[in-house]
């Protein structure tokens, strides 16, 4: 038992630093995921991933594979996208998804093409799949302190955020905030992509955000404990999911979003307000 | 002492360039007891919407004298809320008192204890922890009153606060609407059942995408302004939308 849970962490440097990472990306991009899909936003973390591309790859161009760049360029990327799509929607008769869809896409294709002329397929493989196990000191430091400025953010924009998903039209009717906690959540969740995008690669960086927090609401009703859950789950499914990379020889980002996936699809089926719970239970009402 | 609290200055509001209330003039005192009634598509929502801020005017302007914009107290209408948040009763009550505590301040024992008496005034007592997702329509029209209670303003507006309610809630909601009328709270209310507006409502503000009729209820409410107004908004189609004046 030891063995195969917990030996692989003691002996291998790397499957530790993997291991943190994972962690500190648990703690920052789950909690952005429940409000992400609260807000009904799922699809538009997806697409702001894929807007990371190209400024990413035009940092790897610049400077190689230096963390620096690379993150610089994702973040710049990303936020421009989210914010054009929002404008383009306020301002024409767009629809925002659409707009960000437009966006994305030609973002996205931009950076394969950057990508494809200067580098290798191997390149471009590391930058949409990301290396958790090749996780340096800078790196994790970037992961964790981006989780830290997350949680400080989200607890700032709590109210508002909340606020703003419930009731949208209260908040403004009370408070000039709405904009300003709309604009900076979305740069949190940028931030959170940009640094889900070292371990895991923009293409899966959107699962760990999304997949727990999806989960996490066939269990429970309430917010608080929608968050502790979902960080419970994306943690244990970065946990699990580097066991089965390390055990199976699996590639580990998509070991760690398929078991994360797994989770999900084991709530969606067995969760109190789950498929089976909520269709196949005898229906009998509350007496007091 | 009948002050203006609320004026519409040639006043147009729309969506997208269309105008959906044209040159409005009108003026609110302060304690008021206002109905604003018209047929569907009159414009009556977006009338609120303006005055909270939400909607820039087109044109002309929109006065609030002696009260801040902070100050109003907006319900909107049900369908604008979304009921599947995972939130409990309490926290949507909870929001009533953004004006003392804003996004950062301690809540504590007292805000607790705000919470929980507007809970009891609208009969929901004992809910705090519940759900929204579980209450039922009047419930949850309940829960919001309770939250206007806490928000404590001088500017009431509410949309359609009666529409698919029950009768017992509708009952208990207009004795709050009465109370806060003896307060000389100025309440602004879109309806649209006319029995409760006459029963009510001193004072109507009749609309079609302009100003039909306004003054005292028994006046507005004449048979031939609800016709001129019924006609007009049959009369409306995407040309009609645009400005004639």
């Amino acid at each position: 038992m030891y063995d195969a849970v917990i030996a692989p962490f003691v002996e291998f440097g790397f499957m530790r630093r993997a291991l943190v990472g994972c962690l500190a990306l648990s703690l920052g991009a789950t909690p952005i995921g429940v409000f992400l899909t609260l807000r009904r936003m799922s699809l538009t973390g997806d697409a702001m991933a894929h807007a990371i591309l190209p400024g990413a790859a035009l940092g790897y161009l610049v400077a190689g594979l230096s963390l620096g760049a690379m993150t610089l360029g994702g973040v710049i990327a990303g936020v421009t996208v989210a914010m054009l799509s929002g404008l383009v929607a306020r301002t024409t008769v767009a629809r925002e998804d659409s707009s960000l869809a437009a966006f994305y896409l030609i973002s996205l294709a931009v950076g394969v093409v950057i990508v494809s002329t200067r580098g290798s397929n191997v390149d471009l493989l590391h930058i949409l799949f990301g290396t958790v196990l090749a996780l340096n000191d800078a790196a994790i430091y970037l992961v964790a302190g981006i989780a830290t400025v997350t949680l400080f953010g989200l607890a700032v924009l709590y109210r508002p955020l909340v606020m703003e998903c419930f009731d949208p039209g209260f908040l403004r009717s009370v408070s000039s905030l709405s904009p300003v906690g709309h604009y900076s959540f979305l740069v949190l969740a940028v931030l959170n992509l940009v640094g889900g995008f070292h371990a895991l690669g923009t293409l899966m960086a959107v699962g760990i955000m999304i997949l727990p927090a999806a989960a996490a609401r066939f269990w429970t009703r309430d917010l608080t404990p929608l968050v502790v859950i979902g960080v419970l789950a994306a943690f244990v499914g970065g946990y699990v999911g580097l066991l089965l990379s390390y055990h199976a020889s699996l590639p580990s980002g998509p070991a760690i979003i398929l078991t994360a996936g797994a989770f999900y699809l084991f709530s969606l089926s067995f969760g109190p307000d789950g498929v089976i719970m909520t269709h196949l239970r005898p229906r009998r009402h509350l007496e007091a | 002492m009948d002050s203006t609290i609320l004026r519409f200055d040639n006043l147009t509001l729309g969506y997208d360039r269309h105008p959906a209330v044209h040159h409005l003039d009108y003026a609110i005192r302060a304690g008021a007891l206002v109905a604003v009634v018209g047929p569907n598509g009159a414009g009556k929502s977006t009338l609120l919407k303006g005055t909270i801020g939400s909607l820039a005017p087109l044109g002309g302007k929109i006065s609030l004298t002696g009260i801040d914009p902070s100050e109003i107290a907006y319900l909107p209408q049900q369908a604008e809320i979304d009921w599947s948040f995972p939130i409990s009763v309490f926290d949507v009550v909870a929001m009533g008192l953004w004006r003392q505590r804003g996004a950062s301040r301690r809540f504590g024992r007292e805000g607790d204890r705000m919470v929980g008496e507007a809970l009891d005034t609208v009969g929901l007592g004992g809910f705090e922890r519940r759900p929204i997702g579980t209450l039922s329509g009047g419930q949850m029209q309940r829960a919001l009153f309770a939250r206007l209670l806490l928000q404590d303003a001088r500017l009431i507006l509410l949309d359609e606060p009666f529409t698919a309610i029950d009768s017992a809630t509708v009952r208990d909601l207009k004795g709050l609407i009465r109370r806060w009328h003896r307060e000389r709270r100025t309440v602004v209310a879109v309806l649209h059942d006319l029995d409760q507006v006459r029963s009510e409502f001193p004072e109507t503000l009749l609309l079609a995408r302009e100003q039909i009729a306004a003054g005292p209820t028994e006046d507005v409410l004449s048979p031939d302004n609800l016709d001129h107004a019924r006609r007009l908004t049959e009369a409306f189609d995407d040309g009609a939308a645009l400005c004639v004046r």
